[in-house]
C-alpha cells in the first residue's frame, strides 16, 4: 500500500467514526410524526392520508358530507354552481350486480395536477402533503378545476355569508377539501372521519402514511387498497379498500 | 412692487387662508367605536393603526402556507377582541371597530368578503365575565 492510500484510509476511517458518533445518541436518520406544537410549521416527515373502506360505507349515508358542510360552513346545496367538497359516489357492476358506495373528495395527490397548472401559485401542496388553495393569491381562473382528474375542486360563484372563523371562503376563488387542516394542525382529525365513526361505520381511517406504526399504515400494509386513477401516477393520499 | 405683483400676493394669501379654513372644517371627528374588550393590543395602538395590514399579510402566509397556528397577528384574534359587545361583530355600522375606522380613513376593507366577521364562540364566552366585572 502506498503512503497516500494509507493516509486516505485512515482519514475515511476517522470520518466514518465521527459521523457514526454524531448520529448515535438519540438521533435517527428517519423521524416520524409527533403532535405538532403550536407555532411549529407543518413537517415534511408527515404525509397525511385517508383510507376509505368501501365495504363499510353504507349506500345512501351522507354523514361525512353533512359533517363536512357543517364544519366548513358550506351551504350543502347541490345546484351545478354550488361547492361540493365531498361527493358520495355510487357504483354498480351491471354484470355481477355488486354495488359500491364511497365518498370522493380531494385526493391530496403527491403530484397534484392542480398545482402544476396554477398560474399564480395559489394552488399548493403543504409540506405534510395536504393540497390547498391560498385564496389570497387565487384569481379564480379555474385551470385547477379543469386539471383535477377527481372533479374535487369547486368555484365559489356567489358572495358567501356565515363563514367559519377557521374556514374563510369567498366569491371568485376555487376551493376543495382541506382535510380539515385547521383541526389537523391542532392535533385533530377531519370532520368526515369523526362523523363516520360517530355513526358506527368506521369506514374512514385518517393518519400519517409515513409513520409505519399508524393505524392507516398498518391497514395499508395488511389489506389491498387502491388509489383512484393510479394510472395517472398522481400518488393520492386518499386510498380505497374494496373497489 | 408693481400693481400686478401686489395682486398676486393678495391672491396667494387668500388661497392660503381658504385652504387653512377648509382643513379645519373638513377634519372629521374620530370614530366612536364600540369594542368588547379593553386592554393591551398585540402591538402599540399607534403601530397597529399604521401597520396592522402588513402584520396580517406576513402572518397569513405563515399560517396558510406553512401551517403555523397561533401566530401573534391573526385576523381571527383581532375579531375576537375588537368585536362589538352588542352583536359580537366587527362590521355592521360605523360604531363597529373595523368598519368604523376604515370608513373614517376611507380605505376599502375586503378581509371580510371571505373571513368571518364575528368573534369565535370561545372568545365571546371568555369576554363575558370581563364585561360583567367591569359593570
Amino acid at each position: 500500500m502506498n503512503p497516500v492510500d494509507k493516509r486516505r484510509r485512515e482519514f475515511l476511517g476517522q470520518a466514518t467514526a465521527i459521523a457514526g458518533a454524531m448520529i448515535a445518541p438519540g438521533v435517527f436518520l428517519y423521524d416520524y410524526a409527533h403532535a405538532k406544537a403550536p407555532g411549529e410549521p407543518a413537517s415534511g416527515k408527515v404525509r397525511w392520508g385517508m383510507l376509505i373502506d368501501t365495504t363499510k360505507c353504507e349506500s345512501g349515508c351522507r354523514d361525512c358530507v353533512d359533517a363536512c358542510n357543517k364544519e366548513n360552513g358550506l351551504p350543502g346545496t347541490t345546484r351545478p354552481t354550488d361547492s361540493q367538497w365531498i361527493r358520495k359516489v355510487e357504483l354498480k357492476d351491471l354484470r355481477s350486480g355488486k354495488a359500491i358506495s364511497a365518498p370522493v373528495m380531494c385526493q391530496h395527490c403527491a403530484e397534484p395536477p392542480c398545482v402544476d397548472v396554477c398560474p399564480t401559485g395559489a394552488s399548493f401542496k403543504r409540506e405534510d402533503g395536504i393540497v390547498l388553495v391560498d385564496r389570497h393569491t387565487c384569481i379564480g381562473c379555474r385551470y385547477c378545476v379543469m386539471a383535477c382528474p377527481y372533479k374535487a375542486r369547486s368555484f365559489v360563484h356567489e358572495a358567501t355569508t356565515g363563514q367559519k372563523p377557521d374556514v374563510p371562503r369567498g366569491k371568485g376563488c376555487v376551493e376543495s377539501c382541506t382535510l380539515c387542516v385547521h383541526k389537523v394542525d391542532r392535533g385533530g382529525t377531519p370532520s368526515c372521519v369523526e362523523a363516520c365513526a360517530a355513526a358506527g361505520h368506521h369506514a374512514i381511517v385518517f393518519g400519517d402514511l409515513n409513520d409505519p406504526e399508524s393505524a392507516i399504515s398498518k391497514r395499508v400494509r395488511a389489506v389491498a387498497t387502491t388509489q383512484l386513477r393510479a394510472d395517472l401516477r398522481t400518488d393520492n393520499g386518499v386510498r380505497y379498500q374494496g373497489l | 412692487m408693481t400693481a400686478a405683483g401686489t395682486l398676486r400676493a393678495a391672491l396667494a394669501a387668500m388661497l392660503l387662508l381658504a385652504v387653512g379654513a377648509a382643513g379645519v372644517i373638513a377634519r372629521a371627528a374620530a370614530p366612536a367605536l364600540d369594542a368588547a374588550r379593553s386592554g393591551p393590543c398585540v402591538e402599540d395602538p399607534l403601530v397597529m393603526r399604521r401597520s396592522h395590514m402588513d402584520f396580517l399579510k406576513h402572518d397569513r402566509d405563515d399560517t396558510v402556507r406553512r401551517g403555523i397556528r397561533g401566530v401573534k397577528h391573526s385576523l381571527a384574534a383581532c375579531v375576537d377582541c375588537h368585536a362589538s359587545k352588542s352583536d359580537g361583530r366587527v362590521l355592521g355600522s360605523d360604531r363597529h371597530f373595523c368598519q368604523g375606522c376604515h370608513r373614517y380613513a376611507a380605505v376599502k376593507l375586503d378581509c371580510f368578503d371571505c373571513h368571518a366577521s364575528s368573534a369565535r364562540p370561545a372568545a365571546t364566552a371568555a369576554a363575558a365575565p370581563v364585561s360583567g366585572a367591569a359593570r
